[in-house]
């Protein structure tokens, strides 16, 4: 049961160092965008795994910030590029 | 009962983790915004979906909501959060229009007779670093 634990860490924690990649490789602010929210995703996604596999419930509130951080942090990012790209 | 719960985490887990990992692949290898958008929220609602459901099985019962709660709160989040995007991508000419089928919205646009944006369908610069 450990091992399934950590293969599925293993794949999240890859999909997080791609979405990294993708972070740093930009080119416009959309793509960073995107990138970081799906990397906090991600970190929902392997606290979760790591909940269940300690059997240690003191993170589940972490996820719900999370959750609602990406949201309101993605829209923002979203309206603010989109006002200074409409300037130009 | 623990034994069905192993099964269910057992097949929740990585199939979750696949698709994590597909929808990072995509978001790396895609050429545009819209696509990546695109790979993104597969990774985003159906892998962390998988992955939640997964774990919240191995919960005490009454932790189990919480994750359930994140789950629909991203399942709720997602699409606006997609949809807000591609538009500010939409507007800023982040699309690379020579690789959508249709722009039902550049011809609505057109037939309203809003100016529409020549330059609208160039690609955007790969290494266009200070955007």
């Amino acid at each position: 049961m450990t091992a399934l634990y950590l293969v599925t860490l293993a794949g999240v924690a890859a999909a997080g160092l791609l979405t990294l990649l993708r972070l740093v490789r930009g080119p416009r602010a959309l793509d960073r965008v995107i990138a970081l929210d799906v990397l906090v995703t991600m970190v929902i996604a392997g606290t979760a795994v790591r909940t269940a596999m300690d059997k240690d419930t003191t993170a589940l509130p972490v996820l719900l910030v999370l959750a609602l951080l990406a949201f309101t942090g993605s829209v923002t990012a979203a309206h603010l590029i989109e006002k200074r790209e409409g300037m130009r | 009962m623990t034994a069905v719960r192993d099964v269910i985490t057992a097949v929740l887990l990585p199939t979750g983790a696949a698709f994590c990992l597909l929808g990072a692949v995509g978001l790396l290898r895609f050429p545009d915004i819209g696509s990546r958008l695109h790979a993104a929220a597969k990774a985003q609602t159906l892998g962390l979906l998988l992955i939640l459901v997964g774990a919240s099985v191995q919960m005490p019962l009454h932790y189990a909501p919480v994750l359930l709660l994140v789950a629909l709160f991203q399942l709720f989040t997602t699409p606006i959060t997609s949809q807000i995007i591609g538009r500010t991508a939409y507007r800023t000419r982040g699309l690379d229009h020579r690789l959508l089928f249709g722009d039902e919205l550049a011809e609505r646009l057109a037939r309203d007779g809003t100016p529409v944006d020549e330059t609208n369908g160039t690609p955007p610069q790969e290494e266009d670093a200070e955007r």
